[in-house]
């Protein structure tokens, strides 16, 4: 059975961009390892030659005719933006300063 | 109350393509009626008072017409509604106003039902009680202290509690069923990629489906019919002419139909009154002219595991696209931060605790090292379900269980314990990692609260559900003296 510690679910936060608090980390490590605990039991399953199913559909590569359609103008989208300016998204700092 | 509320959708057409009442009337009806009684149910998270008007009068002007024109309806908050607000559930989206229409918004309006207004969910359809909501549960209308069922609590509660004859649900792994179950109202599951989830805000892209929920096994036939059928818009959607669930739902008959008992969806987790209600159910198939047998799908026992790896896995990728850019919330742009950290500053203030705890263990299940183990080996286990079902459906035309496990509990009573939070969805998610469809129908009461019977047919198959749904529903309205929630208490109206 798996053990979750503060410091793993750390970093799964920072790979998932989730500024969690300290008490955060802390109750998610308890509530993971009970999860997995529960959810482990899938090995018991046999499956090593069985083939995995990602999706319900069997499709493969749906095309359709490459013909232009009207789409979203660009006032309509930046409507919804938390922040635009010049017609663009508006966005915090992307490189370090001496960058 | 307008006995206008009490209507079942086909009979409101009717009324207003005879002109007994007005498509404005109707609609005017049940904005009354949600003013009288939502403050209770909290079943709506925002009400279109001027959009459903407007469309009423359309209706009335005679510019849409068809089976449904005109009938109320009350919209999951999870599909994009253009100009009026969409949030999910969440506060990441709070005061988002999308810029389009998701495809079966666009196919209502196209047929002239009329949106009363957005229902309230669990935050991103993650849940069985609306309790993850960032803006408060719903509430049972047959017991206010106890849950509507989630996460589409919003849609069941607002049907059960007449504030619309129609609503309509996503079911990822039980979204629909459950909520309808514990409502004593109908839901259905079509068959996966049946209904265009273009603008359906996305939860794990390989199990959501949206469905019709309604009082009546036709009315929510009628309402399929209307929502599903073939969206070029999403390269998911099935190509093939909608499956005839209302000629289905007009024959309720089920004589002749082999149905399976399914053995393992029963006994332990299963409450002693749910199982008796569905016990009399089978019973009364068995004298309605079908041939019931006991089936095993042995590798039902670990779904809800595969679920819970797999739905997981995909929300933690498909909500990575709520990065503080394009829409919704930004929290800590202060001129210092970074773009990452105010990404993680906002989804940590955006996202509730349940979508947290989601994310982080659907990252750690596509961890390198852990990946095999948990998503792979899940993906293994859906193909196993996938077999067991095939292997069914090859000696019975469907398969029946009780479809939810227990009456509606007390709101709270599973909040901090997410396991037996997720044991709610037993019965259901089978069916979502098949892709097939499902329907929980009302089959009777146990303690007063509403029990459900699900059925579950093969892919493409969805009329059959309607088949059995209609003969048990008449056979029960029979017994009944209607449909089972003619007994449902009256709600104690708001004191204004």
């Amino acid at each position: 059975m798996p053990e979750i510690t503060p410091e793993q679910v750390a970093h799964l936060a920072r790979l998932s961009r989730l500024a969690l608090s300290e008490d955060e980390l802390v109750a998610l490590a308890g509530e993971l390892d009970v999860i997995l605990g529960a959810v482990a039991q899938i090995g018991e399953v046999a499956a090593a030659d069985v083939p995995a199913t990602s999706h319900a559909v069997p499709l493969v590569n749906v095309t359709r005719p490459d013909v232009v359609v009207a789409s979203l103008s660009r006032d309509a989208v930046l409507a919804g933006a938390p922040s635009a300016e010049d017609g663009r998204f508006r966005v915090p700092r992307i490189l370090d300063d001496e960058a | 109350m307008s006995e206008l509320t009490r209507l079942t959708a086909v009979q409101t057409a009717e009324a207003i393509s005879s002109r007994q009442s007005s498509a404005v009337e109707v609609a005017q009806a049940h904005l009354d009626r949600i003013a009288e009684v939502d403050g209770q149910v909290h079943a709506f998270l925002h009400v279109d008072t001027e959009g459903a008007l407007a469309q009423a009068r359309r209706v009335d002007a005679g510019e849409l017409t068809g089976p449904l024109a005109g009938v109320p309806l009350a919209l999951k908050d999870v599909f994009c509604t253009k100009g009026v607000p969409t949030t999910v559930g969440s506060k990441i989206l709070e005061g988002w106003r999308p810029p389009y229409d998701a495809t079966v918004t666009s196919r209502l309006k196209a047929a002239g039902i009329v949106v009363l207004g957005k229902t309230n969910m669990d935050e991103f359809a993650m849940g069985s009680s609306t309790e993850h909501s960032a803006y408060g549960p719903s509430r049972n209308p047959w017991d206010l202290t106890r849950i509507p069922g989630g996460s589409g609590g919003g849609s069941s509660a607002a049907i059960a509690s007449w504030q619309a004859p129609l609503a309509i649900g996503t079911d990822t792994g039980g979204s629909i069923r459950q909520p309808a179950a514990v409502t004593g109202t109908v839901g259905v599951k079509p068959t996966y990629g049946a209904v265009s989830r273009y603008g359906l805000v996305a939860f794990s892209s390989s199990l959501d489906q949206g469905g019709p929920c309604a009082r009546t096994v036709l009315d929510a036939a009628l309402l399929h019919e209307v929502m599903a059928g073939h969206d070029p818009r999403d390269s998911t959607s099935i190509d093939a002419p909608v499956p005839p669930v209302v000629e289905a739902a007009r024959q309720a008959d089920v004589r002749g139909m082999r149905i399976g008992v399914v053995k393992e969806l029963s006994g332990d987790g299963y409450e002693v009154g749910v199982q008796e209600r569905f016990d009399e159910a089978v019973e009364l198939l068995t004298s309605l002219g079908a041939t019931v047998t006991e089936v095993s799908c042995p590798h039902f026992a670990y779904a809800l595991p595969a679920y819970y790896l797999i739905a997981p896995s995909e929300a933690s990728s498909n909500l990575a696209r709520f990065d503080a850019v394009r829409y919704g919330l930004r929290v800590g742009d202060d001129g210092v931060n970074s773009l990452e950290e105010v990404m993680a500053l906002t989804r940590a203030q955006g996202f509730g605790q349940e979508v947290k705890r989601r994310i982080i263990l659907g990252t750690y299940a596509l961890s390198s090292g852990y990946y095999d183990a948990y998503y792979g080996q899940a993906q293994k286990v859906r193909t196993l379900i996938t077999r067991d079902f095939q292997a069914a459906f090859a000696v019975v035309d469907v398969l029946v269980s009780p479809a939810a496990p227990t009456v509606a509990f007390p709101l709270g009573a599973k909040l901090d314990d997410p396991l037996a939070m997720y044991r709610q969805d037993l019965a259901t998610i089978p069916s979502n990692l098949y892709g097939g469809p499902a329907m929980s129908v009302p089959c009777g009461l146990s303690e007063g609260l509403p029990v459900g019977l699900q059925v579950m047919a093969p892919t493409m198959q969805d009329d059959r559900l309607y088949r059995v749904g209609a003969a048990l529903e008449a056979a029960y309205v029979d017994r009944w003296g209607g449909p089972l929630m003619s007994l449902a208490p009256t709600l104690p109206t708001l004191e204004s």
